[in-house]
C-alpha cells in the first residue's frame, strides 16, 4: 500500500515536470514558429507606445534572450531554492518555492494564488457534496421506480442540467434572486470561512446551486444507468433470495458496485474543479483560481499562467491517487499493489 | 489609450446577450443613441446630473478587469488617469466640467499653465504653496522630477505613457535607481532652481507639453518611499484621498486624506468620504448591479455591455439615466498605397465613393455604437471640424462616382484585393463583411482575412512587407486619443517617419506635406492656430484618400440614481470622478 502511494507520486511528479515544460514550449515555441521574435513577445508586456530598446530592456529582465531550457531550469531552480527579482531600488528575495513574479504587474504569483484558493476549494467543496448526495439519490431513485412520473421528470430536468451552460443559468440565477427578489447574495461575494461561516455558506449558495445543477444531472444520469445494470445482476437477484430487507439489497449490494464508476469520474471532475472553476468564477465574479487563470490566459502571463497549471495538475494527481486507493475500500475484489 | 475589456468576459456577455435578447425580444441597439450629456434626468443648465456639494457616503466602483497599476508611473488607461486624481496631482490636469470644458487644462500642482520659452523648448512650473503628502510633509519640486525620473524606467514601469522618454534631452539618462548622484536628482533634462520651480528642458519644440503636464507621471513620489514595482501597493497620497487597503488584484479603498488642504485645490469637490473599488469584477454583473443600486460606477467608463444596453435602450425609465459619451476613437479602414492598384488616388477615391456608411454604422451597434465619420478627427477633439470630402446620398455610397474614379484608375471592371481584421473582433469582422457587400456594387472584390489581435501589428497589417506580399488592399484599424487634441490622436496615426519594418501604429499614411504640418503643429504655441493645423492634417489625409472612416465611437453609460454631480467631460470621455457624491450614506 505505502509502496503504492509512494510509486504514484513518483510518477506524480514525472507527470508535473512534463506538464510544466510543455506549457514553456507552448508559450515560447509555438510564436517562434509563427516568426515572432524574441523582442516581439517582450512587447506584450510593454505599454503601448514602448520603443525598440525599453522593449529590449524587457526582454532581457524577463530572461526572453537565454535558450528556452535556462529559462525552464531557472522556473524549476526557483521552485526548489527561490530567486532573487529587482523592484526597481531594491531587491527582494522570493523563497521556495518560488512561482515568480507576473509578467503584467509584477505582482508575485505564489500569495496570489493562495489567496484565491480558498475561493476555489469553498466552491469546489460545497458543490461537490451538493451534487454528489443530489445527483446519487436521484439516480437510484429513478433506477428504482424506472419509467415512472419521477424518473421521466428528473431525467428531463437533468438533460436540461447538462445542457444548460454556466453562463446562462449563472447569470439568470443573478438577475432573478440576488437582484430581482433580493434573497441571494449579489455577484462578486465571498466571505472567507473563518470569518463568518453562515456569511460564507450565505454567499456561495447561488454559485454552489448553479455548479452541482450542472454536474449533478451528469450524476443521477450515471448513477441510474449503473443502478439499472446492477440490479439486473444474479447476485442482487440472490441478495433478495436470502431474505434480506430490500434497503440493505440497494445500499449495501447494489449502490456499492454501481459507485466505482461514480467515483472515478468525481475525482477527475473535483481535481478539475479544484484547478479552477473558471466559468462559475468569472460567471459570479468569484476572486478564485478560475477567473485567475483566464486573467492569467488573456494576458499571456506565463508566470500566472503555469502556478495556475501547476496548482491545478497536482490536484488532479492527488484527487486520482485518492479514488484509487477508495477503490479498495469500495470493492473488496481490487487490490492494490 | 487603451480601452479593453476582458476577451473572455465580452464573449460570455455576447452570448448572454444573444439569449437575453431572444428570450426578452428585446430590440438590441435599434433606438438612436441620445447626444453627449443627452440621456435626460434631471440635468441642470450646464449639463450636471443631480448637481450638489453635499458631503459624506461610499461611492462604489468596479473594474471588470484589473489595473494596469495604481503606481502613477506605471498607467495606461483613460479610466486611470481620470481616476487617480482621486489620490494623486499633476501639475496640470483637466478642469473637471461638463462636455467641452472637460478638454480645458487648469493648473493643479502647479500655480498656472507652463511657461514656453526657447522656442516651445523650455517649460517652467511654479508649485503651489502648502501642498502635502499625506504624511504631512511639504511637497516640493523635486518630488515631482524624481516622480518623472521614475517613471523614464521602462523596466520596472512597462505600462507607462512615454512621452517623457520621447520628449526630454535624457542625456542617456535612464533611471533613478541606477542614479550616482546621492539624491538621486541626476537628469539634468529637468532642473529644480527652488523647492516651488521646475523646469523641464526638451530635445525639440512641443507646443502642447501642458499635455505631458497633466499625465500622471508628474505626481510627486517621495524618494525616500519609493519602492518601485511596490510603491502600488501604497501610492503616497497628495489628492484628497489615500489607500486604507489595497488588496492587490481584488480590491482597495480610499478614505480622506488629513493633509489634503481644500484651500490649495480649487478644482476637487472631494464630496464622498470613502471610495471603495472592486477589481476583476464579470462585466455585465457591474450591469445589473449599476442597475440594482449595488454599485455606482463601472469605473473603466467604456459603457454597459450589449446585453444590458438593449435591456436599457427599452426601458424609458432606464433609459433616462443613461449617457451617451462620444469618445476620442475613430474606427476606419487604411487604404494601403503599397498594393496596386491602390497606389492609384483614383482607385482610392473609388473605394470611398462605394462604401456603404450605414453599413459600418450597423457593425459596430448603429447609433447607440457611434456616429457616421467623415474624417479621422473625432468631434470630441478641440478645435475639430466637421467635413465630407466624398459626400454621398444618406452615407450609402455613390456607385456612379466610384465608377468614375475606377474609369481614371484605369480599372472600369474593378479590381480584387484583400481585407485584413482582427479575428477575436466580431465587430471588425462584421466591418469586412459589410465593406466586402458594400464595395461589390462596384465591381471592386474583397477577400477577407482575419488576422490575430495579439499579433495584428507586430506580425501582419502594422507590417509593411506582410500587407505587400499580402495583397491587403485594405487594413481594418481603430484609434483612440491619449487626450482630446490634434496631436494626442493624429501624430502617431500619420507621421510617415514612424513608420519602421514592424509593430507600426501608422498604417501606412505617407505624405510630406503631412509630416511638414505635424512639425509645424509642434512649434505653434498658439492654441487655436495650433487646432487649424490638425484640422489641415485631417482634411489633408481625406484628400489623399488613406483611408475610409467609418465610426466616430460612443459608449452607453449608466448613471445610478444616487450619484450626484454626474456629468460626462470630454477631457476623459467618460463621468468625470473628481465630481462624483453619492445620497447613499
Amino acid at each position: 500500500m505505502l509502496v503504492y502511494v509512494v510509486r504514484r507520486l513518483v510518477a506524480a511528479v514525472f507527470l508535473l515536470l512534463i506538464v510544466t515544460a510543455a506549457t514553456f514550449v507552448i508559450f515560447f515555441v509555438v510564436p517562434r514558429l509563427g516568426g515572432a521574435t524574441v523582442d516581439d513577445l517582450a512587447s506584450r508586456y510593454v505599454g503601448k507606445a514602448g520603443n525598440a530598446q525599453d522593449i529590449h530592456a524587457i526582454a532581457v529582465k524577463l530572461g526572453f534572450t537565454d535558450p528556452i531550457w535556462v529559462q525552464y531550469g531557472r522556473f524549476l531552480a526557483a521552485l526548489f531554492v527561490g530567486a532573487d527579482y529587482s523592484t526597481g531600488p531594491t531587491t527582494v528575495h522570493c523563497p521556495a518555492p518560488c512561482l515568480g513574479y507576473s509578467f503584467i504587474n509584477q505582482n508575485p504569483v505564489l500569495p496570489d494564488l493562495l489567496d484565491r484558493l480558498p475561493v476555489t476549494l469553498s466552491l469546489a467543496a460545497g458543490a461537490a457534496v451538493l451534487w454528489l448526495v443530489g445527483g446519487v439519490s436521484i439516480g437510484v431513485l429513478s433506477a428504482l421506480r424506472r419509467g415512472s412520473v419521477f424518473d421521466r421528470a428528473a431525467m428531463s430536468v437533468a438533460l436540461a442540467g447538462v445542457s444548460l451552460p454556466i453562463f446562462f443559468t449563472g447569470l439568470l440565477s443573478l438577475a432573478i434572486f440576488s437582484y430581482w427578489l433580493g434573497i441571494t447574495a449579489p455577484g462578486g461575494s465571498f466571505t472567507p470561512f473563518e470569518e463568518n461561516p453562515l456569511l460564507w455558506a450565505y454567499d456561495l449558495l447561488l454559485p454552489w446551486i448553479t455548479l452541482a445543477f450542472l454536474y449533478a444531472a451528469g450524476y443521477a444520469r450515471l448513477t441510474r444507468a449503473g443502478m439499472l445494470d446492477t440490479m439486473g445482476e444474479d447476485f442482487i437477484r440472490t441478495a433478495r433470495a436470502k431474505g434480506l430487507p430490500e434497503r440493505t439489497v440497494v445500499v449495501k449490494h447494489g449502490l456499492r458496485s454501481a459507485l466505482t464508476p461514480i467515483l472515478t469520474i468525481f475525482g477527475l471532475d473535483l481535481g478539475l474543479l479544484l484547478g479552477g472553476a473558471i466559468l462559475t468564477e468569472s460567471t459570479y465574479s468569484l476572486p478564485g483560481i478560475g477567473k485567475y487563470s483566464v486573467d492569467a490566459i488573456v494576458n499571456n502571463d506565463l508566470p500566472k499562467v503555469l502556478g495556475v497549471v501547476l496548482i491545478g495538475s497536482i490536484f488532479i494527481v492527488l484527487a486520482n491517487l485518492v479514488v484509487d486507493l477508495l477503490y479498495a475500500v469500495i470493492d473488496p475484489r481490487v487490490r492494490l499493489g | 489609450m487603451r480601452s479593453r475589456r476582458k476577451v473572455v468576459a465580452g464573449a460570455l456577455g455576447a452570448v448572454a446577450a444573444l439569449v437575453l435578447a431572444a428570450c426578452g425580444g428585446g430590440n438590441v441597439a435599434s433606438s438612436g443613441g441620445s447626444g453627449s450629456g443627452g440621456g435626460g434626468g434631471a440635468a441642470d443648465a450646464n449639463g450636471v446630473h443631480n448637481p450638489s456639494t453635499e458631503k459624506g457616503g461610499t461611492l462604489r466602483f468596479a473594474n471588470s478587469g484589473d489595473w494596469d497599476s495604481l503606481d502613477p508611473a506605471d498607467t495606461y488607461y483613460a479610466y486611470s488617469w481620470d481616476f487617480v486624481r482621486l489620490y494623486g496631482r499633476a501639475l496640470v490636469t483637466f478642469k473637471p466640467g461638463p462636455g467641452k470644458d472637460g478638454t480645458t487644462l487648469v493648473p493643479d500642482l502647479a500655480e498656472s499653465l507652463g511657461k514656453p520659452s526657447d522656442n516651445a523648448k523650455t517649460w517652467t512650473y511654479t508649485l503651489r504653496k502648502g501642498i502635502k503628502f499625506e504624511d504631512g510633509t511639504p511637497v516640493t519640486s523635486k518630488d515631482v522630477k524624481y516622480a518623472v525620473e521614475r517613471s523614464l524606467d521602462k523596466t520596472t514601469f512597462p505600462n507607462g505613457p512615454t512621452y517623457f522618454n520621447d520628449f526630454l534631452d535624457l542625456q542617456g539618462y535612464t533611471t533613478p535607481y541606477e542614479d550616482p548622484s546621492p539624491d538621486k536628482l541626476g537628469l539634468k533634462a529637468v532642473e529644480t532652481p527652488d523647492d516651488q520651480t521646475i523646469v523641464f528642458k526638451l530635445k525639440s519644440p512641443f507646443s502642447g507639453f501642458d499635455y505631458f503636464a497633466q499625465l500622471p507621471s508628474t505626481i510627486p513620489v517621495p524618494a525616500a518611499k519609493d519602492t518601485g514595482s511596490k510603491y502600488k501597493e501604497h501610492v503616497v497620497a497628495t489628492g484628497p484621498y489615500m489607500f486604507e487597503k489595497n488588496d492587490l488584484g481584488k480590491s482597495f479603498s480610499l478614505v480622506r486624506n488629513p493633509n489634503w488642504d481644500p484651500a490649495t485645490d480649487p478644482i476637487r469637490k472631494a464630496l464622498p468620504d470613502r471610495i471603495e473599488v472592486q477589481l476583476n469584477v464579470n462585466a455585465d454583473d457591474i450591469d445589473n448591479r449599476l442597475q440594482a443600486g449595488d454599485l455606482d460606477v463601472g469605473v473603466e467608463g467604456t459603457g454597459v455591455q450589449p446585453a444590458a444596453q438593449g435591456k436599457i435602450l427599452a426601458d424609458q425609465a432606464l433609459k433616462a439615466n443613461t449617457d451617451s459619451a462620444t469618445v476620442a476613437r475613430t474606427w476606419f479602414t487604411v487604404l494601403s498605397e503599397s498594393v496596386p492598384p491602390l497606389d492609384n488616388i483614383h482607385c482610392r477615391k473609388a473605394v470611398l465613393y462605394a462604401v456603404d456608411k450605414t453599413g459600418y454604422q450597423r457593425a459596430y451597434g448603429g447609433a447607440t455604437g457611434g456616429e457616421i465619420a467623415t474624417s479621422l478627427l473625432p468631434p470630441v477633439i478641440p478645435g475639430s471640424e466637421k467635413f465630407d470630402t466624398y459626400p454621398t446620398p444618406n452615407n450609402a455610397g455613390d456607385i456612379d462616382k466610384a465608377k468614375d474614379e475606377l474609369n481614371q484608375c484605369g480599372q472600369p471592371n474593378g479590381f480584387t484585393t484583400g481585407i485584413s481584421y482582427r479575428a477575436e473582433r466580431p465587430k471588425e469582422k462584421a466591418t469586412a463583411e459589410a465593406l466586402q457587400q458594400s464595395l461589390s456594387r462596384a465591381g471592386i472584390k474583397l477577400e477577407i482575412k482575419p488576422y490575430p489581435s495579439g499579433d495584428y501589428f507586430k506580425l501582419y497589417a502594422g507590417k509593411p512587407d506582410f500587407v505587400k506580399a499580402n495583397n491587403l488592399g485594405l487594413l481594418v484599424y481603430g484609434w483612440g486619443a491619449d487626450w482630446p487634441d490634434g496631436y494626442g490622436f493624429l501624430a502617431q496615426i500619420t507621421d510617415s517617419r514612424t513608420i519602421r519594418a514592424a509593430g507600426n501604429t501608422n498604417l501606412g499614411i505617407k505624405d510630406p506635406a503631412i509630416d511638414g504640418l505635424i512639425d509645424k503643429a509642434l512649434v505653434t504655441t498658439d492654441t487655436p492656430s495650433r487646432e487649424k493645423i490638425w484640422v489641415d492634417i485631417d482634411k489633408k489625409v481625406m484628400d489623399d484618400a488613406f483611408v475610409v472612416p467609418g465610426v466616430w465611437a460612443k459608449g452607453l453609460l449608466y448613471r445610478p440614481p444616487n450619484l450626484t454631480n454626474v456629468f460626462v467631460t470630454d477631457g476623459y470621455q467618460m463621468y468625470d470622478y473628481l465630481a462624483l457624491g453619492t445620497t447613499r450614506k
